[in-house]
């Protein structure tokens, strides 16, 4: 008797959970051919199979701990007039559907696939087009937005929302999605111990990456390129950036990297080419930036007065035009062993530390910061002839702008 | 006309000093490259070499040469051959022997080992600024018939051009700084060959800093293909007045 009733449990740990998921088909000759219908008739844990095929269902909201899963990339059309997926369980996941066409409105901000209020949702391998946000995570957590595509093709920011906009969420994972045509191409806000990693952001009207107090978050290994703006980190603390590439982000407010009121964050082995500016500080505290390659860039580094205590080490800058710029006298930053391709000291005793400091900051960088018409005069021998004498004895450029151990050789990184 | 041109190119030839112009240009071009590893510095060598020794040499030698050749361009009038063909051919054999030579010293490692656009823009720029400077050299030439003096004339201008004109314009910008000067600076520049030159091939070394907001002007105004059929046609009148300005004189003076 025992024994039976040891069995019978066993069988139902067993057979339970399985007998439990079903997989709904939804398709033609499936036993459902709306989505919704199907949604309806789920039960927690049942998978949602969507043939491909296109399907205008207006509004389909995920209330359930379903699967939902397309095959053959069924598409989800908005008309553009509603917000096509909401997700308001924990554990959804949603994949391989193309999402197409949501509404527009700016007072609630329709998105092609959006979160309320959820934890450990996974939405991956998607394919967004041509939606005001493309996914909108608000309040949740632990989710996972991986591998998908998003298009827009915003013509001015006020139209436009954002491919992957994060609000008040924690512990989110951004992997592997390519953002193009938004205002900005991923946004942060309020959005705490997140990974951003390997994902492709360009062509956006305004950030490829935008951080608004949200601390302790990383991203590494992303790709940010052509962005309006290039990519803003503002208002936070404990920020990692490790090894993305900023490239080709071009206009007069356009940075590389902006920093702004940040503190206590750590960017190493990143690659900034042919940015206006690689990267601009502002009223950023206790920073470390170390082994980053600043190349062809316009300014290496604009580093405002109102920065102090960051440490800049052992970075390359090679074929900027500035190396550093800066709008004021107050020095409280420390640079060493950086190589800078203007150095033109000597080294005796071979150790590839040059003999003499060098000062970064070129008098023209200063004129032009007071002066912006001035760059007009830029590689002018008159010009060059004042850079020189005040290579020599600086009077205008603070003295103690300095790298005290300029490397001869380009760090290897 | 033709023989005079032929005749005027022997001539310098036999000089020699345009082929060690040319040996010197190469030197200086092939060692630039060299050198460095990198070759933006090359380049901004040779920017220097483009804006300074291109010029001197073109005014000082376009100078001497045309004193020198007072008596021959005496004979020349004496014989049945209007006086502008006469002035037409120094000009041409001159212009074109002091291009060649930029071309021969300067062109062929630009093309070897600058990129293609900033190469290409720095040959078209060296070569128009060469004959730009011969024709002021003939402009002021004609105007005094002392040596001494118009030898001291094209070294004024060559100071002026190269590095007095830079400093006023720098001077004008502080005294204006408050003001929106931009685009009058644009208007400003097409003053001076050199500084036109200049800023043509900064925007293709410097792109990046350029599309700074005052960039942005320049570059919308001069890397637009109307700017640069504009600047170069601003060129191109620096090297015709002073020249028509000259033969004008020419044609007239009592030699």
């Amino acid at each position: 008797m025992k024994m039976k009733i040891v069995l019978f449990f066993i069988a139902l740990l067993i057979f339970a959970p399985i007998s439990k998921a079903t997989i709904i088909g939804v398709g033609k000759q499936k036993a459902f051919t709306q989505i919704k219908q199907a949604i309806a008739a789920a039960q927690a844990g049942d998978t949602v199979l969507v043939e491909s095929g296109l399907y205008k269902e207006g509004n389909i909201v995920i209330n359930k701990k379903i699967f939902f899963l397309g095959n053959n990339l069924p598409i989800l059309d908005g008309e553009h007039k509603f917000e096509i997926l909401s997700i308001k369980a924990d554990s959804v996941t949603v994949k391989g559907f193309r999402v197409q066409h949501s509404g527009y409105a700016t007072l609630d901000d329709p998105g092609g696939i959006k979160v309320y209020d959820s934890n450990f949702v996974t939405i991956s391998e998607n394919d967004l087009y041509d939606n005001f946000f493309g996914i909108y995570i608000q309040y949740g957590t632990h989710c996972v937005v991986k591998n998908n595509t998003i298009v827009a093709f915003g013509k001015d920011e006020q139209q436009i929302g954002n491919g992957i906009h994060c609000w008040k969420s924690d512990s989110l994972q951004i992997i592997g999605n390519h953002v193009s045509g938004h205002r900005d191409g991923i946004y942060f806000e309020f959005v705490t111990h997140s990974v951003i990693w390997r994902n492709i952001s360009f062509d956006n009207l305004r950030y490829g990456l935008h951080f608004m107090f949200s601390n302790n978050d990383a991203y590494f290994t992303n790709l940010f390129k052509n962005n309006g703006a290039g990519v803003a980190v503002m208002y936070t603390k404990n920020v990692t950036m490790m090894n993305n590439t900023f490239e080709e982000n071009w206009g007069d407010a356009a940075y590389g990297l902006l920093l702004k009121e940040i503190s206590d964050s750590y960017i190493s082995g990143n690659f900034f080419q042919r940015n206006t500016s690689g990267i601009y500080m502002e009223g950023t505290n206790r920073i470390k930036a170390e082994k980053n390659v600043f190349k062809s860039n316009g300014w290496g580094m604009k580093i405002q007065a109102s920065c102090m205590d960051n440490v800049i080490n052992n970075n390359n800058f090679i074929k900027n035009t500035f190396d550093i710029s800066t709008n004021g006298t107050l020095v409280l930053n420390t640079f060493n062993e950086n190589y800078w391709d203007k150095y033109e000291g000597y080294d005796l005793n071979k150790d590839n530390i040059g003999d003499i400091p060098y000062h970064p900051l070129s008098l023209f960088s200063v004129i032009v910061e007071n002066n912006e018409p001035a760059m007009l005069l830029y590689r002018s021998f008159m010009v060059s002839l004042l850079d020189k004498s005040e290579k020599m004895l600086p009077s205008l450029t603070p003295e103690n702008f300095i790298d005290n151990k300029p490397l001869m050789r380009a760090a290897k990184l | 006309m033709n023989k005079i041109i032929k005749f005027v190119i022997i001539d310098i030839l036999k000089n020699k000093i345009v082929l060690v112009y040319t040996l010197l240009l190469a030197v200086f071009s092939w060692s630039a490259f060299g050198l460095e590893d990198n070759s933006s510095k090359g380049i901004l060598t040779l920017l220097n070499i483009v804006l300074l020794i291109v010029p001197l040499v073109s005014i000082l030698f376009s100078t001497i040469y045309i004193y020198n050749s007072s008596e021959f361009i005496e004979l020349l009038v004496s014989q049945p051959v209007e006086r502008k063909k006469i002035w037409q051919s120094l000009f041409v054999g001159l212009s074109l022997s002091l291009v060649f030579a930029y071309l021969i010293g300067a062109g062929i490692p630009l093309l070897l080992y600058a990129e293609q656009s900033v190469g290409l823009m720095m040959i078209a720029v060296g070569c128009i600024i060469s004959v730009v400077f011969v024709a002021i050299a003939f402009l002021g030439s004609i105007l005094s018939r002392d040596k001494a003096k118009g030898i001291g004339i094209a070294i004024l201008l060559w100071l002026y051009f190269a590095l007095l004109f830079d400093g006023l314009v720098l001077f004008l910008l502080f005294q204006l700084a408050d003001y929106p000067i931009e685009k009058m600076m644009v208007g400003i520049t097409a003053t001076s060959p050199i500084d036109l030159a200049r800023i043509l091939i900064l925007l293709h070394l410097d792109v990046s800093a350029m599309m700074g907001y005052t960039g942005a002007i320049f570059k919308d105004f001069f890397g637009s293909t109307t700017g640069l059929i504009i600047a170069f046609t601003l060129l191109a009148l620096w090297i015709v007045v002073p020249f028509l300005l000259s033969l004008q004189i020419f044609k007239r003076k009592d030699l």
